[in-house]
C-alpha cells in the first residue's frame, strides 16, 4: 500500500537520507534511528504534509490515512470528554482498557496526561483507516499502557491495516513491529 | 411584555439570546472570543456610514454580496482594513444591511490576511478601526450620533419588524449551519493534521464560521447594542466551559444562561427604564463573579 524509494523528505529543506520503505496491508514496520535524523519528517510526507525533495513516494490510491503527531489535542479548558473525542474521529471505544473505558465521560482536561495521551491516540488508531501513522505513540504511556497498545497495534494489522510507527523505545519497536527500518543521518549533519 | 410593542422587541431579543451563546462556545472554542467585539464595531461602524449614504440600497448590497462571494484578496484586504465603509457609504445601504454586510466582509477578509495578523491582530485592527469608523460619524452626522448611540447603548426596545424578521429567518439558518460546521470546527481543532489528511478542505470550515460569526454579531449589535451582543457572546460560553462535563452539556448551559440573563435584564431595563445593553452586561458580569 505504500512504496517509497530514495525518498528525501523535508519541509522547506531536505532533511532526510535518501530512504527505501515498503509497507503492506497488514503489516506493522517501525522507524527508528537517533534524533534529528528526520523519522517524523518522513512519516510526514507520508501522510502528505512534509515535502518530497527526490526520489518517488507511491500511495495506494483511495488510501485512508490517520496520522498521530506527537503534538496533544489542545483541550485545556474545553468541556470536551474523552467519549465526544473519539466520535469526531469514528473511532469506536470497543477495546479500551478498563482503567480507560471508565473514564470516558469525564473532560479530557481533568484526566492525567498519560491517560489523555492514550485516548487521543486511540480516537487516531481506531479511526476509519487503511494506513495509519503513529508518531512516538508511547510517550507519556505507563507500562501497561505500552503493553496493551502493544497487542492492539497486532489486532488492527489483523483486521488489514497497515501501520507505520516511529518510535526511540527500542523495546516497544521490538515487541509491536514486523520489522524495523533505521534511518540514518544525513552527510551534511 | 403582552403588549405588541414590547412583543417585537422581546422575541428580536430572545431570538439572539439563543443564537449568540451558542456561537460564543465555538468562538471560544477557537480562542476568537476577540471577533466578537470586532465584528460588532466594525458593524456600528457600517450602519453608521450606510445611514448617510443615500443612494440605492440595492447597489451596495450587490457590491457587498460580490465581494463577499469572491473574496478577492484585494478586495477583502480593503474591506477589512477600512475601505469597505467608503464602499457602503457609496452604497448607500439601510442601516441594518450596511452594518451585516461590513462585518460579514470584514469576516471574510481576516481569514485572508490572517496569516500576515497572527495571534488576533486583525480583530484588534478590526475593533480600532470600527469604533474610530464609528466616533468619527457620530461627531460629525447628526443623523448618526443619534444612530450611534443606540447601537453603543443596546435599544432593544427599539427594534421593529424588519429586525423581527430578519432574526426569525437568520437564526434557524444559523443555527442549522453552525451544526453542520459544529464536528468539523471540533476536528480542525483538536486534529487539525487528521482533517486535512482525510481531505476535509479548513477554508469552507473557517470562511463560512468567520462569516456566520460576523453576520450574527452583526444583526446582534442592531438590536442588544456592541456591548450586549459581546456580553452574551463572552460570558455564557466563559462560565459554562468551567462547568460542563462534555461539549453537549457545555452548549446547553451556555444556551441557559444566555437565556436567563436575557430574560431578567428584558424584564428589568423595562421596569428600571434603563438602556438594555448595559443591564444585559451588568447582569451578566454579576452572574460571572459569583459563579466564578
Amino acid at each position: 500500500m505504500l512504496r517509497a524509494d530514495a525518498v528525501v523528505a523535508g519541509w522547506d529543506k531536505p532533511a532526510t537520507s535518501p530512504v527505501d520503505f515498503s509497507l503492506q496491508a497488514g503489516e506493522i514496520v517501525g522507524l527508528t534511528g537517533p534524533n534529528g535524523v528526520g523519522k517524523s519528517t518522513l512519516l510526514a510526507a507520508f501522510a502528505g504534509r512534509a515535502r518530497v525533495f527526490s526520489g518517488h513516494l507511491d500511495l495506494r490510491p483511495g488510501l485512508r490515512l490517520a496520522l498521530q503527531t506527537q503534538e496533544v489535542p489542545p483541550v485545556d479548558g474545553l468541556p470536551l470528554s474523552g467519549r465526544e473525542l473519539l466520535a469526531l474521529t469514528d473511532a469506536s471505544p470497543d477495546g479500551l482498557p478498563p482503567w480507560l473505558a471508565e473514564r470516558l465521560d469525564i473532560r479530557l482536561d481533568r484526566l492525567s496526561g498519560g491517560q489523555r495521551h492514550y485516548l487521543a491516540l486511540w480516537a487516531v488508531l481506531h479511526a476509519p483507516a487503511d494506513l495509519v501513522l503513529l508518531d512516538e505513540p508511547t510517550n507519556n504511556l505507563d507500562a501497561a499502557g505500552v503493553r496493551h497498545l502493544t497487542a492492539h497495534l497486532h489486532e488492527r494489522a489483523r483486521e488489514g491495516c497497515g501501520i507505520v510507527v516511529v518510535s526511540h523505545d527500542a523495546a516497544f519497536v521490538a515487541a509491536a513491529c514486523d520489522r524495523c527500518v533505521v534511518l540514518e543521518a544525513r552527510d551534511d549533519q | 411584555m403582552i403588549s405588541d410593542l414590547f412583543l417585537i422587541p422581546f422575541l428580536t431579543g430572545l431570538g439572539l439570546a439563543v443564537l449568540l451563546p451558542l456561537l460564543g462556545c465555538y468562538l471560544r472554542l477557537r480562542d476568537e472570543w476577540l471577533a466578537a467585539l470586532a465584528y460588532s464595531h466594525v458593524a456600528a461602524a457600517g450602519a453608521l456610514l450606510a445611514l448617510v449614504g443615500g443612494l440605492p440600497p440595492a447597489l451596495g448590497g450587490i457590491a457587498a454580496a460580490g465581494l463577499a462571494g469572491t473574496g478577492k484578496r484585494l478586495f477583502a484586504a480593503r474591506l477589512a482594513g477600512g475601505a469597505a465603509y467608503a464602499l457602503l457609504l457609496v452604497g448607500g445601504l439601510p442601516p441594518a444591511l450596511g452594518g451585516i454586510a461590513a462585518a460579514g466582509l470584514a469576516g471574510t477578509g481576516k481569514r485572508l490576511f490572517a496569516a500576515r495578523l497572527a495571534g488576533g491582530a486583525a480583530y484588534a485592527l478590526l475593533l480600532l478601526g470600527g469604533w474610530a469608523v464609528s466616533v468619527l460619524m457620530a461627531a460629525n452626522q447628526p443623523m448618526a450620533e443619534r444612530l450611534g448611540h443606540a447601537l453603543f447603548d443596546g435599544q432593544l426596545y427599539f427594534s421593529g419588524s424588519d429586525q423581527l424578521w430578519l432574526v426569525a429567518l437568520g437564526v434557524p439558518a444559523a443555527l442549522l449551519v453552525l451544526r453542520w460546521l459544529s464536528a468539523h470546527l471540533l476536528l480542525a481543532h483538536t486534529y487539525p493534521d487528521f482533517f486535512r489528511i482525510r481531505g476535509l478542505r479548513a477554508w469552507p470550515t473557517q470562511i463560512g464560521f468567520d462569516l456566520l460569526a460576523a453576520l450574527a454579531l452583526a444583526v446582534a449589535t442592531m438590536s442588544l447594542g456592541v456591548m450586549g451582543a459581546f456580553a452574551l457572546v463572552f460570558i455564557p460560553p466563559w462560565l459554562a466551559f468551567r462547568r460542563a462535563g462534555n461539549w453537549r452539556s457545555g452548549l446547553l448551559w451556555s444556551l441557559a444562561i444566555g437565556i436567563t440573563a436575557y430574560l431578567g435584564a428584558f424584564a428589568l431595563a423595562l421596569w428600571l427604564d434603563q438602556p438594555f445593553g448595559p443591564i444585559l452586561a451588568i447582569l451578566l458580569v454579576a452572574l460571572g463573579l459569583i459563579v466564578a
